[in-house]
This record gives structure tokens, C-alpha cells and sequence, in this order.
């Protein structure tokens, strides 16, 4: 075992390094650039029981330090995610790939995770009940303890693969619905997804995304994601994956100290397409200045 | 594609809200005309798309018109300074769509990429056709660099204070052509659509969150299926085309 090897639900990663959902595509991209094997894993677009094409354009917008997107979970549908995204990614990637998984209705969660868990390339199922882009959608699941539960306790029942529960940070109390999920058999929490945000051009005195609002994510919501991580690692048992904001390594050291098992890397992918690779390359060294032997060892370590 | 600093040689305002900057670096990746690259500016989060104007060895020349507070940076970013470039982006101009005589149409911001498609088709021997279109006298730029290459060039002002007065496509009428090749505001290229009478390539834009394929931001329908506009565009051939919106 290394040392920035973690153990996430009995699955080891090489590090704890995972681009989020909705910000690696399919892995393919990014392989042209690297050799995306470096990674912890990788978890790939938002996947639902039908095609979508999402949201209406514009669907970014700038912000200081972050970005907007109302991409509406645009992703080809989990039968051509299964039979053509998945082989393409099975050319340049080896190890166990986490699926993201989007509904929006319980039963549709349940189709979409039944076909996945059946793929051998997949480690982890992570559900997204957070996605605040689409009206009546998943915001509704994500946004009460007992509708978060239903939700795990229909997955887990036609599942065998660990499950991962991906709240939204647009909540009052998060610690609840985390605590319900873990009650109804969650193997993992991971969060945060994106702030609901808004932009408005001065010129035209419209809203700059078609869909009025987005999700807010980058480098300005990283204390918000540390606080919430921080608040869900201590009130439950299983292990948390942490991410907003995340864009350098000592930022994955501070997620880990919040509580984090493993860490994921969203816009900053978009932005800088090597951001996870100088990540991984700059841990040890910071490691080092910081006088950590193992990354395990600083899981939840905060004082 | 390629992610690497380029040092700015030139940096000058050419016409009105509009500079030309030459920037030296590694253009290995740009294979095309209609081609963009993506710009990291400091103290702005996501990149700034521009199109590939010119590229000629290890030079590669933009033309921008300041609309916002990335492109006023852009211009006052002073010789020697450099960017970190992301080139090698969108699929570009096919020559191969050409014919004999095909006409280029540029529309403001949408003229630079139309220079190195016409030095590429001049190359080929292509007899081409430039219809610019501006605003007014004070926005026009690059009529003489595109008559340097031999093309025969109109330009067009709304407001009349040069050339013929009117759109870009109040020029188009006697122009005889096989093919054209259009990038400009969206409204232009609505009616260069309806109003030309041979298949074309049109290069479109969108707010862009990564530029290379990653993040559905820039997503369009087409009539082959749902296309990324930074990835199998910014060119699309008309008989693809879907309007909406
Ligand atoms: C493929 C492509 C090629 C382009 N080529 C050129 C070119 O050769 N010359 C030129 O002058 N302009 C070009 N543009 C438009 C140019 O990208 C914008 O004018 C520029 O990003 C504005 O930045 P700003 O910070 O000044 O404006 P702001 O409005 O302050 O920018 C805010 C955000 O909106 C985005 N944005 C604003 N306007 C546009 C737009 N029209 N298209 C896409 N994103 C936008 C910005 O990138 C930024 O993320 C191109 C756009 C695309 C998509
Ligand atoms: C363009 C974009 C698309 C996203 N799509 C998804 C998605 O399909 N499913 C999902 O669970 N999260 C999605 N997210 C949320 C990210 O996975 C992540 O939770 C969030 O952006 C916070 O991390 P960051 O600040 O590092 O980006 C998306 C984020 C962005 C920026
Ligand atoms: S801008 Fe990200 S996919 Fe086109």
C-alpha cells in the first residue's frame, strides 16, 4: 500500500484523486492529453434511464472564481452509456470506474442502477439526488431525509456494488439527510454538488443562463464544501468522498482533514485540463512540507 | 490538442474596439482554419475562445474586439507578457467543400478566421470572393490583407460610412460561387442562409466552460444529432443546420 493509497468501500485507489461527474466526460478526452490510469478513479457523466440533450444554451457563465452550469445532465442514456461510452473507455482505462447516476423518479434510479451494477468495469455507483438543474427532478430528492432514503433503499436492494449517496449542498440541514442515507444501507456519501447560482448581464438585464439558474461550483465554494464535508464525516460512519472547489493539492489535504476518504476535482478540469495530473504530481511534495506519511492516516484528522 | 504559453510580439488596436495581436509559441496542433484557441487570463476563471486569424510558422495571430472585461485585459496586456494557450481546438474549415470560386463572408468579430481560410484557398488557386461586414467606417479592418492574397473584396456598413451600405448579405446578389464559408452574430448567419443558393460552412459560438469536450456546455441540436460546438464545430455545414431558440 502507498502512501497516498485510500481504501474507498473496500475498493483501493492508487490516490484519492477522482474528476467529478459532469467534468470528464467519459474519460476519453482526457486520455488524449494523459494517461488518465494515474488516476484515483474517475467518476463519468451523469447517466439516466433515457437519452437528454438538457438544458437550453447559454448554459455557463463566469463567476468570480468559479462558474455556473445548466447543462441539465445532457448524456446519451445508460443503454448506449453501457454498450459505447463504456468500451471506449475500456481502450484507455484499466481500473474500476465510478458511475454517476441521475433519475427522476425512484424507479428510474432503479432501472439505471440495476444495468449498471451489472458492468464489470464499474467499482462504485454514485447517485446523484442533487442535481439542481432540472425543474421537479432530482432537487427533490436530495433536498429531504426521507426522500434521500427511498431512494438508497430502492438502489441497494437491486445492487451489489457499493453505493455512494451525492447530496446537494442547497439544503438546511445536511447532516439528516446524510444520517438518513446511512440508515437506509448508503455505503458512501460524496458531496458536494454545485450552489444554486444566478448571473445577470447589465446589457441585456437578462439572466446570462438560459435556464435563469445553474449550479455554482470552482475554487469560490471550496469552505463551503471543507464545512459541510467536515459536518457530514463527523456524524456518520461510512466514508465520505469531499469535493467542491477542490484545485490543488493542498486543498485534497484539507478535504482529507475535514473528513474526506477521497477527494474529486470538477470545473478545475475545465479549466485546466491537466489540473488532477499536477495534483497527483505535487501531493507527495506537499505531503512532505506537511510532515504526512500516509493519506489514510489524515482522514478526518482535523483537530 | 495542446495546453502551452505563448509570449505576445504585437498587440495593437486596428480599428475601432478591435486589436490584432501576434502571439509566438508551439502552434503544432493547429491543423485548420476555423480553428480556435482558448485563452488563460489571470484573475478570470474560465478561458476566453478566439479564433485562429493567422498562423504561419510559430506565429499565431488573433484579432479581437473588446466587448468585456477578459477582452479589455487581453488588450492592454502589454509586448513580451504571455498566456497560457489551449490550441488545436474545433474541427475547421474543409477546403475540400471549396469548388472553383468560393465566397467567404465575415461578419465583425466574425471576419478574422475568414483570413486564413482565404490565404489556404488562395494557396490552392482558388478564385475567392470577401464580403466583410461592419458596423461602420471606424470597425473595418484587414480589406486591404485579404486584396493582399488576391480575393475580390466588398465590404459592407450598416450605416453606410463605407463601402455598400447594408448587411453582408446586400452584397451577395451577382456574386457567382460554389461553395461559401460564413462565421459572424447569429442573426447574420440566419439570413446568409436563407439567402444563399449553394451548400455552405457556417462557424458558430457559444459560452464555453471547457472548449475541448468535456463539459456539454456548448451543446446545439442538429439534424445529425446533438453536436458540442467546441468539439464538432465551431463549423457546420448547412444542410445540418437546425434554427432554434
Ligand atoms: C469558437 C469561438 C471563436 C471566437 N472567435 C472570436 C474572434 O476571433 N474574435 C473575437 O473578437 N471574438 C471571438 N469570439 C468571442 C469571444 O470569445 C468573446 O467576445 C469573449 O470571450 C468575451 O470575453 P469578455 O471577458 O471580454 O466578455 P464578458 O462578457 O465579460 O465575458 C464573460 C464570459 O462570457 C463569455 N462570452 C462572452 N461573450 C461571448 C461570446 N460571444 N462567445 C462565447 N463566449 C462569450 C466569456 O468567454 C466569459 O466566459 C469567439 C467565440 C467562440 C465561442
Ligand atoms: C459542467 C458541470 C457538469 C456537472 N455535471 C454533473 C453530473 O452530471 N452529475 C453530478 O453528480 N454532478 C455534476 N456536476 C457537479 C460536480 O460533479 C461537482 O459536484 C461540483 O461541480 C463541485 O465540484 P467543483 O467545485 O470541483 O466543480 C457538474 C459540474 C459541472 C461544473
Ligand atoms: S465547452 Fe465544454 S463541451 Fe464544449
Amino acid at each position: 500500500m502507498g502512501k497516498m493509497s485510500v481504501n474507498l468501500c473496500g475498493i483501493e485507489l492508487d490516490n484519492p484523486i477522482i474528476p467529478a461527474s459532469g467534468t470528464f466526460g467519459f474519460g476519453y478526452e482526457f486520455a488524449e492529453l494523459y494517461d488518465i490510469n494515474i488516476l484515483g478513479t474517475f467518476s463519468f457523466k451523469g447517466t439516466t434511464k433515457e437519452a437528454r440533450f438538457g438544458n437550453p444554451t447559454p448554459r455557463i457563465a463566469e463567476c468570480t472564481a468559479g462558474m455556473i452550469n445548466a447543462v441539465g445532465l445532457q448524456n446519451p442514456g445508460v443503454d448506449k452509456v453501457i454498450g459505447v461510452e463504456l468500451p471506449k473507455l475500456a481502450k484507455c482505462f484499466d481500473k474500476k470506474v465510478m458511475a454517476n447516476v441521475s433519475g427522476f423518479s425512484v424507479d428510474e434510479y432503479v432501472y439505471t442502477c440495476e444495468k449498471i451494477d451489472k458492468c464489470d468495469q464499474v467499482g462504485w455507483i454514485e447517485v446523484n439526488v442533487s442535481c439542481p438543474n432540472v425543474h421537479g427532478g432530482g432537487m427533490s430528492f436530495g433536498t429531504s431525509p426521507e426522500a434521500a432514503a427511498e431512494v438508497t433503499r430502492a438502489v441497494k436492494a437491486v445492487t451489489t456494488k457499493p453505493i455512494i449517496i451525492k447530496l446537494s449542498p442547497n439544503v438546511t440541514d445536511i447532516v439528516s439527510i446524510a444520517k438518513a442515507c446511512e440508515a437506509a444501507g448508503a455505503d458512501g456519501i460524496s458531496l458536494i454538488n454545485t450552489l444554486l447560482g444566478m448571473r445577470i448581464d447589465l446589457r441585456t438585464r437578462k439572466p446570462i443562463i438560459a435556464n435563469k439558474m445553474g449550479g455554482f461550483s470552482g475554487a469560490a465554494i471550496f469552505p463551503v464544501a471543507v464545512r459541510m464535508v467536515y459536518q457530514v464525516a463527523h456524524a456518520v460512519d461510512i466514508p465520505v468522498v469531499g469535493m467542491g472547489g477542490v484545485s490543488t493539492a493542498e486543498d485534497v489535504i484539507e478535504m482529507m482533514l475535514a473528513g474526506a476518504t477521497a477527494v474529486q476535482v470538477g470545473a478545475a478540469n475545465l479549466v485546466d485540463p491537466f489540473a488532477c495530473k499536477k495534483i497527483i504530481e505535487a501531493l507527495p511534495a506537499v505531503m512532505d512540507k506537511y510532515g504526512i506519511n500516509s493519506l489514510e492516516e489524515i482522514i478526518k484528522g482535523v483537530k | 490538442m495542446k495546453d502551452t504559453l505563448f509570449t505576445i510580439k504585437s498587440n495593437r488596436l486596428i480599428a475601432k474596439n478591435t486589436s490584432e495581436c501576434v502571439l509566438v509559441g508551439d502552434t503544432s496542433d493547429i491543423s485548420a482554419s476555423g480553428q480556435f484557441v482558448n485563452i488563460k487570463l489571470d484573475g478570470f476563471y474560465l478561458r476566453r475562445p478566439i479564433s485562429v486569424c493567422n498562423v504561419e510558422g510559430d506565429e499565431l495571430t488573433l484579432i479581437y474586439k473588446v466587448v468585456g472585461k477578459g477582452t479589455e485585459v487581453m488588450a492592454r496586456t502589454p509586448v513580451g507578457e504571455s498566456w497560457l494557450v489551449l490550441t488545436g481546438l474545433g474541427n475547421g474549415y474543409d477546403l475540400g467543400r471549396s469548388g472553383n470560386a468560393p465566397l467567404l463572408i465575415g461578419g465583425g468579430a466574425g471576419v478574422p478566421p475568414m483570413y486564413l481560410l482565404c490565404r489556404k484557398l488562395a494557396a490552392e488557386g482558388k478564385k475567392c470572393t470577401v464580403i466583410l461586414g461592419f458596423g461602420s467606417k471606424d470597425e473595418v479592418f484587414y480589406e486591404e490583407e485579404f486584396k493582399a492574397l488576391g480575393a475580390d473584396v466588398y465590404v459592407t456598413t450598416v450605416d453606410g460610412s463605407y463601402g455598400i451600405k447594408g448587411f453582408v448579405t446586400d452584397a451577395m446578389d451577382g456574386i457567382d460561387y460554389t461553395h461559401f464559408y460564413t462565421c459572424g452574430p447569429e442573426p447574420m448567419l440566419k439570413v446568409v442562409y436563407s439567402k444563399s443558393t449553394t451548400g455552405g460552412s457556417f462557424s458558430f459560438e457559444e459560452r464555453m466552460g471547457c472548449g475541448f469536450g468535456a463539459c456539454m456546455g456548448c451543446s446545439c441540436k442538429t439534424i445529425t444529432g446533438y453536436k458540442r460546438i467546441c468539439k464538432e464545430g465551431p463549423v457546420m455545414q448547412k444542410e445540418d443546420i437546425l434554427w432554434e431558440k
